[in-house]
């Protein structure tokens, strides 16, 4: 495996609340290589979208990531304002879920596609505008020249993030952050743009960071999977290793609760409770509550996430034996 | 877009109509009749002399068949002669109007700016300093009465400071641009800012809201720079609800206008038009409110061509 | 089985201005075109398709939120009109999407479950009281959830308590427009067995709106595929899972995701769901279809049964 382009190393995003910070992500760490896709999956609040967002330097105030983010060789965390702008949309690109409102409402596409390049390649708006509709037709919009001049409101949920996905990687970023970019989108559509993903990645190369809730969405493409809780990594596997052999127990009842195209069960099997309240307060594994394996240890100290195979860690104290 | 610019046309033709038939009415049920005062200023006249005239200017007819036979003249331009000015009506009305726009475009433009700059400045930081003090002064500037900001300027830059003049539209005998342009200061200021209270509080309700939408993440997301994320992805979509509520209350400046032309004396539309219901000028003043609805019902079509020809995605038909 | 709600030729037509003095071309949004089928006591139906295809009108219609244009409803075997509305409404209830929109911010739990037996002037209040218990605890809410308000739960409690509010005026139909998709995951399978559970105690039918399959595959006994408002395939689940016969499902199917498959690339239908302003003529699907021929492009097909299968209906010139 090459050398990582993407080292993140114990982040945190915290938000001040009454009495210190309340952190959505809560000490994680992963790596990236070139090329590579990485899913990411979790319930809503699990802090998924709150890492995309430290990767890209958005986290919205008042919250604050900490910790280190290596994206090729550089640190990013503490980097001011205009070296981030110089990295956004440049060598660091992001599709969002929702394509209708992600899209300046009173912008052509061609011209929001464009001004990437305008900011980043410092091109010219016509010659900008030009290669919008070049890239409007790679992701495989017909009459792209008219679909340039377009509204967002004028095309449909596929072709919005067909032309999102156009705008991300205008300057052939290296890694392009995806956040449920086909969670509003059909089933046909959604397969639509897995495969235009996966043919961009084919040619550009860049490393991708999906984002979603949908296992079999991310056991599709991904070539390592991180699940999270609560703002923590629970396991984090290659992808084949963590569908056949999950380790902890969240993964493994997030996987249970799936119906099963293949057989019909008269029950599923169901992980009891909710997602807790991130306070700063608790001790122990963060999911102790909703899992029937846990013991006084498990609420006493938190699991350190350890390598039970290679390349296969699991934060559970149940999962080595 | 034509067809429906014809349709708007039509519809406000329509309520030109109606309006004209309500006024007509308002004003003759007031309270005597131009022959009142006529005879007032005459005490010897007849009971055979008064007939007469009644018949003459054909105030025995009944109020519908009175109100058509306007009509009719109206129609091609003739709205008869104002009694007090001893004129045409227009030939009193258009200067008036003139000076009226004046004001009001130029108070308008200035409160608009005004407004922009304080609502985007102060929707940056909601809850700031500079979202405090903005808000302070658009508070008091809906709160502080059009009179009594007029009376302060005049005690303050016309009687103490000396700096522009206390009334009237020009220096006789000078006239001049200068001159002219001196004596509006006062007047667009104090319209200006009875307005730019309001209009800053929509630009940074409007601002507030359009920076926490998705597309402003985008843009962020784009590497665009803080500036470009304001100026050019939030406050274009800002401006639509924006512009719609300011064209509207262009109309409502008419009333503003009246008071500021009062205060400052001023020979406007709002001057003329009271004095012409207090003096019983009924071509007037039946002239004068019609082209003050006219104003009003322009700035109404004026708010949605601009609402249609900011959003995209609405379809004037 | 006994018919419990049958539609037939259903339509539902949107004019969407034009028309009139000036106005131009009138555009009619046909969301709705000439759909029957019939959902038994007991029985579970799902209503399968992407988003425009006419899914939630349909539901609607069902649930009486939505007049057809054309066509009739039979609720157990009456004809339903102004005059019989008022008795079916009580036994078909609705539960919607969005749990957060669909519950009054400002009434505390017991008053919204509460509320179609006051609208419905079923009971006494001490005897509505004593429902609104039971409904409570048979959705698996505790007691005391009765004096709170619907802010102080999280997305899966809100769908029970709009599941119990749609429980209260004792209900034979349930039409539920895409119930869990707001939900996050381990929350969906709660759900999910509450409705199984809630359907073998009280002998409930259900009209299942979704767009996931693996969801309909595990709820439900048939399954009716809508593509641009049109009855594409009508079939008992494991035929339409096992044999797909129109294309437009088979499509469907293979575009659903799998846990532990790679993308095979190049076999995603290609296009999109057209729009139902301006339907292409002949069969609606031509345009997508990779089996369409002239015939395809001219005459559209009716629902007839699969060769072999009848209890298979598919709406295809080629039909599997």
């Amino acid at each position: 495996m090459s050398a990582p382009l993407l080292e993140v190393r114990g982040l945190r995003v915290g938000f001040p609340r009454a009495g210190g910070l309340r952190h959505v992500v809560a000490g994680i760490d992963y790596a990236l290589s070139p090329g590579r896709t990485l899913g990411v999956v979790g319930e809503s609040g699990c802090g998924k979208s709150m890492t995309a967002l430290a990767l890209m330097g958005l986290v919205p105030p008042p919250g604050r990531a900490e910790g280190s983010i290596r994206f090729d060789g550089r640190e990013l965390i503490g980097q001011s304002a205009a070296e981030w702008r110089a990295l956004r949309g440049n060598r660091i690109a992001m599709v969002f879920q929702e394509p209708m409102t992600a899209l300046n409402p009173v912008m052509p596409v061609g011209a929001q596609i464009a001004e990437v390049q305008v900011l980043h390649k410092h091109l010219g708006w016509k010659e900008a505008g030009e290669n919008a509709v070049a890239m409007l037709e790679a992701v495989g919009i017909n009459s792209p020249r008219e679909r340039a001049r377009a509204y967002p409101h004028q095309l449909s949920g596929g072709m919005r993030q067909r032309a999102m996905i156009a705008m991300a990687l205008a300057c052939e970023p290296a890694l392009l952050v995806a956040d449920e970019p086909t969670t509003a989108l059909d089933v046909t559509i959604q397969a639509q743009i897995l495969d235009l993903m996966l043919e961009l990645q084919d040619r550009i190369g860049m490393a991708i960071q999906f984002i979603s809730h949908n296992l079999a969405v991310v056991s599709e493409i991904a070539h390592e999977i991180i699940v999270m809780y609560a703002g923590r990594i629970v396991e984090r596997a290659p992808a084949d290793a963590l569908f056949a052999n999950p380790r902890h127990p969240y993964t493994q009842g997030l996987i249970a609760t799936l119906p099963d195209p293949e057989q019909r069960v008269a029950r599923l099997p169901v992980i009891p409770g909710g997602v807790p309240d991130l306070d700063a307060g608790a001790r122990g594994c963060r999911f102790a509550d909703r899992c029937a394996l846990a013991d006084a240890g498990c609420r006493a100290a938190e699991p350190p996430a350890e390598e039970i195979a290679p390349g296969h860690f699991a934060a559970c104290f149940k999962a080595a034996a | 877009m034509t067809r429906y610019i014809l349709r708007r046309i039509l519809q406000a033709l329509l309520v030109l109509l109606v309006m004209s038939f309500v006024i007509y009415s308002l004003i003759g049920l007031m309270p005597g009749d131009p022959l009142d005062i006529m005879l007032a200023s005459n005490p010897g006249a007849t009971p055979e002399v008064v007939e007469h005239l009644r018949k003459l200017y054909g105030l025995d007819q009944p109020l519908m068949l009175r109100y058509l036979r306007w009509l009719q003249d109206a129609l091609v331009g003739q709205f008869g002669y104002s009694r007090t000015h001893s004129l045409p009506v227009l030939s009193v009305l258009v200067p008036a109007l003139i000076q009226t726009c004046k004001l009001m475009i130029i108070s308008f433009i200035a409160s608009v700016i005004l407004a922009f700059i304080l609502g985007i400045l102060a929707a940056l930081k909601p809850g700031g300093i500079l979202d405090g003090v903005i808000s302070l002064f658009a508070f008091a500037g809906i709160s502080v009465p059009v009179f009594w900001l007029a009376l302060m300027m005049i005690l303050v830059f016309a009687v103490k400071l000396h700096w522009f003049p206390a009334s009237g539209i020009a220096t006789v005998g000078d006239g001049g641009f200068r001159d002219q342009a001196l004596h509006l200061v006062m007047p667009v200021i104090t319209l200006a800012l009875a307005s730019t209270g309001g209009f800053t509080r929509y630009v940074r309700a409007s601002m507030i809201e359009v920076l926490r939408m998705d597309h402003v993440r985008t843009a962020r997301a784009k590497g665009a720079a803080e500036w470009r994320v304001v100026l050019v992805h939030a406050f274009r979509n800002a401006l639509i609800p924006v512009v719609t509520i300011m064209a509207l209350s262009f109309g409502v400046l008419f009333n503003g206008a009246l008071l500021t032309e009062t205060m400052f004396a001023q020979p406007g539309m709002g001057k003329m038009i009271y004095d012409a219901i207090l003096g019983n000028d009924f071509n007037l003043a039946l002239t004068g409110l019609l082209f003050a609805t006219v104003v009003t019902l322009l700035s109404n079509l004026v708010a949605d061509l601009a609402y249609g020809w900011l959003d995209p995605r609405i379809a004037l038909t | 089985m006994n018919e419990l709600v049958a539609l037939d030729g259903i339509s539902v037509h949107f004019h969407l201005g034009g028309g009139g003095f000036l106005g131009g071309k009138p555009r009619i949004l046909r969301a709705v075109e000439n759909v029957s089928f019939a959902i038994g006591e007991g029985e579970t139906l799902a209503l399968v398709g992407e988003s425009g295809s006419g899914k939630s009108t349909l539901g609607n219609v069902v649930a009486g939120l939505q007049p057809p244009t054309a066509g009739t409803l039979r609720f157990r075997g009456r004809t339903l009109d102004r005059a019989t509305w008022p008795q079916a409404r009580r036994s078909i209830q609705i539960v919607f999407q969005d749990p957060f929109g669909a519950l009054d911010p400002r009434m505390p739990v017991s008053a919204i479950i509460a509320e179609p037996l006051r609208i419905q002037g079923i009971g006494t209040p001490a005897e509505r009281r004593a429902r609104t218990a039971a409904l409570v605890e048979q959705v698996g809410l505790p007691v005391d959830a009765l004096n709170r308000y619907p802010h102080e739960f999280s997305g899966g409690q809100r769908q029970r308590i709009a599941i119990a509010r749609a429980l209260a005026p004792d209900p034979a139909l349930i039409v539920a427009d895409e119930p869990l998709s707001a939900l996050d995951v381990s929350i969906q399978s709660q759900v999910l067995n509450l409705m199984k559970e809630l359907q073998e105690r009280l002998g409930l039918s259900y009209l299942f709106i979704s767009h996931d399959l693996a969801v309909v595959n595990h709820l439900v006994d048939r399954v009716a595929v809508l593509y641009l408002g049109r009855l594409v395939e009508l079939a008992p689940r494991q035929l339409l899972f096992d044999r797909p016969s129109h294309p437009y499902t088979q499509a469907l199917l293979h575009a659903v995701p799998r846990i532990g498959r790679k993308r095979a690339r190049g076999q995603t239908i290609k296009g999109e769901m057209p729009s139902p302003l301006n339907p292409p003529p002949g069969c609606v699907f031509h345009p997508r279809c990779p089996k369409a021929q002239d015939v395809c492009r001219t005459t559209a097909p009716i629902l007839e049964p699969a060769p072999g299968r009848a209890a298979h209906m598919s709406a295809c010139h080629f039909k599997e």
